[in-house]
């Protein structure tokens, strides 16, 4: 969900820009150095698993697994994602530059969002329970995250709205598919290593 | 450094890049293609978005970058964007053009699709040519310079260094699931397996930062990591500096002058 440059008007650009930079500045907060090795590999792992394609049906996604990474960083998503953002802008030619701030936040806030509503309970909880929690975490995150872009396209003007509901409905799919994704995930993390939730997010709370 | 960035900018031949902009201060490389970035966006008229591409095409010359692949790259855009792209034309009111299957084609919202895709290409391919061009680690010195928070740079450089660590690792998983006889389709197996492959890479990576952590202690590692690269600006800097200047200002005159007629 990359928007390119010249695609939103100045106002939403610059309020993009804005809370991208206080959801970054809030995410370093939680970040003392001892933390940043673990913030790092994590936020390495997110940007790989951005290159993974799965299949669906003739054709393939690719992920973004932004609910996976604020259950797992909390705030700490927030300059995760901003990092691997700016790579694929400057070596990949995705997104755009001046745009930054709102990519960052349509992926961002949504991964805190989701760490609020379910990051206490897959950390507390059973392997089974906890997946499903984070079933439904990783479905929400794409939900907001398109419901933002579609919101930023929507304040730039009337002419994206048909635009913005088809795009809301085509990503349906693909919130099943990362929902489904996220809860094999955690179901696996929380058998091997439960401590995973909680190592970085935990400095968050 | 990094293969899977580097991969990115192939061909590149050495740390520097492999055109003459290599040898330009990384802050002033940095600088200008975002002031390029925020001058394209600022303006609205088609011929002067027609004539920014030529300064990027020039930047992509320049910096040694293989033009083919690069400018694919430039025009891939997330398909999200193509279809809000195609879809504009018809969703502008405005003077029609064409019809097709009984919509009408507006010739202001055809502007204003050829603008956004005019704007996004010009920035998206200076900054490739400026920063794309640099050492992933250059790129983490130099905006530690440019006063970006050492946090996130070292954040930054962390996600940077082990990219290619864990795509190696992704690869190797990947391969040990096809030896199993794995195969991706459209169906719950699927889905569940490659969960349970991004839950046991977020468990490696966890483990792998314990050890990285535990060896910086052991090294001596007291919450600080210094970052020396010396930059200087010299007048060949400066130089580029100034022509990039003159050719954004000539841009912003340009776009002035037409919105004035």
């Amino acid at each position: 969900m990359h928007i390119v440059d010249g695609a939103l008007s100045n106002p939403v650009v610059i309020a993009g820009a804005v809370l991208g930079a206080a959801g970054v500045a809030r995410g370093l907060r939680d970040l003392p150095m001892e933390k940043i090795p673990a913030a790092g590999v994590l936020s390495a792992t997110f940007f790989v698993a951005s290159l993974v394609h799965v299949p669906i049906g003739p054709s393939s996604v690719h992920l973004i697994m932004n609910g996976l990474a604020g259950l797992v960083l909390g705030w700490a998503a927030f300059p995760a994602l901003f990092v691997g953002l700016l790579l694929q802008a400057v070596f990949f030619g995705f997104g755009g530059i001046t745009v930054l701030g709102v990519n960052t936040f349509n992926i961002a806030a949504p991964a805190v969002i989701v760490w609020w509503l379910c990051g206490r309970q897959v950390q507390r909880c059973s392997p089974r329970t906890a997946a499903i929690w984070a079933g439904i975490g990783g479905a929400l995150a794409i939900a907001l995250t398109t419901l933002f872009v579609a919101l930023a396209l929507r304040l730039t003007g009337e002419a994206f709205l048909p635009a913005a509901k088809l795009v809301f409905l085509a990503h349906i799919p693909i919130m099943v598919i990362e929902g489904l994704l996220s809860a094999a995930a955690v179901y696996l993390a929380k058998q091997v290593k439960p401590e995973l939730f909680g190592n970085v997010a935990e400095a968050a709370s | 450094m990094s293969a899977t960035l580097s991969g990115a900018a192939a061909g590149r031949s050495d740390a520097c890049g492999g055109g003459w902009l290599g040898r330009v201060d990384p802050r002033v490389r940095i600088v200008a293609a975002t002031a390029f970035a925020v001058v394209v966006v600022a303006c609205d008229a088609l011929p002067v978005l027609a004539l920014a591409l030529l300064p990027a095409l020039a930047l992509l010359a320049a910096s040694g970058l293989p033009p083919g692949p690069t400018l694919r790259r430039m025009a891939a855009m997330d398909s999200f964007i193509l279809f809000i792209l195609v879809l504009l034309p018809f969703t502008v009111p405005g003077e029609p053009i064409f019809t097709i299957w009984g919509f009408q084609a507006s010739h202001e919202g055809l502007a204003q699709a050829v603008r956004i895709a005019l704007t996004a290409n010009a920035a998206i391919l200076a900054l490739m040519a400026l920063v794309g061009t640099m050492e992933p680690v250059t790129l983490g010195h130099a905006l530690h310079r440019l006063r970006v928070p050492a946090t996130l740079v070292h954040l930054l450089m962390f996600t940077v260094r082990y990219i290619d660590v864990l795509r190696e690792e992704y690869l190797r998983l990947r391969q040990a699931m096809k030896a199993r006889g794995f195969r991706p389709a459209t169906d719950r197996h699927t889905y569940r397996s490659i969960g349970f492959l991004l839950g046991m890479m977020l468990v490696r990576a966890m483990e792998r930062s314990e050890r990285i952590l535990g060896a910086m202690k052991c090294r001596g590692f007291t919450g600080q990591i210094p970052l020396v690269a010396e930059m200087r600006v010299g007048a060949a800097d400066i130089a580029f500096a100034t022509g990039f200047a003159a050719v954004l200002a000539g841009l912003l005159a340009a776009e002035l002058a037409l919105a004035a007629v």
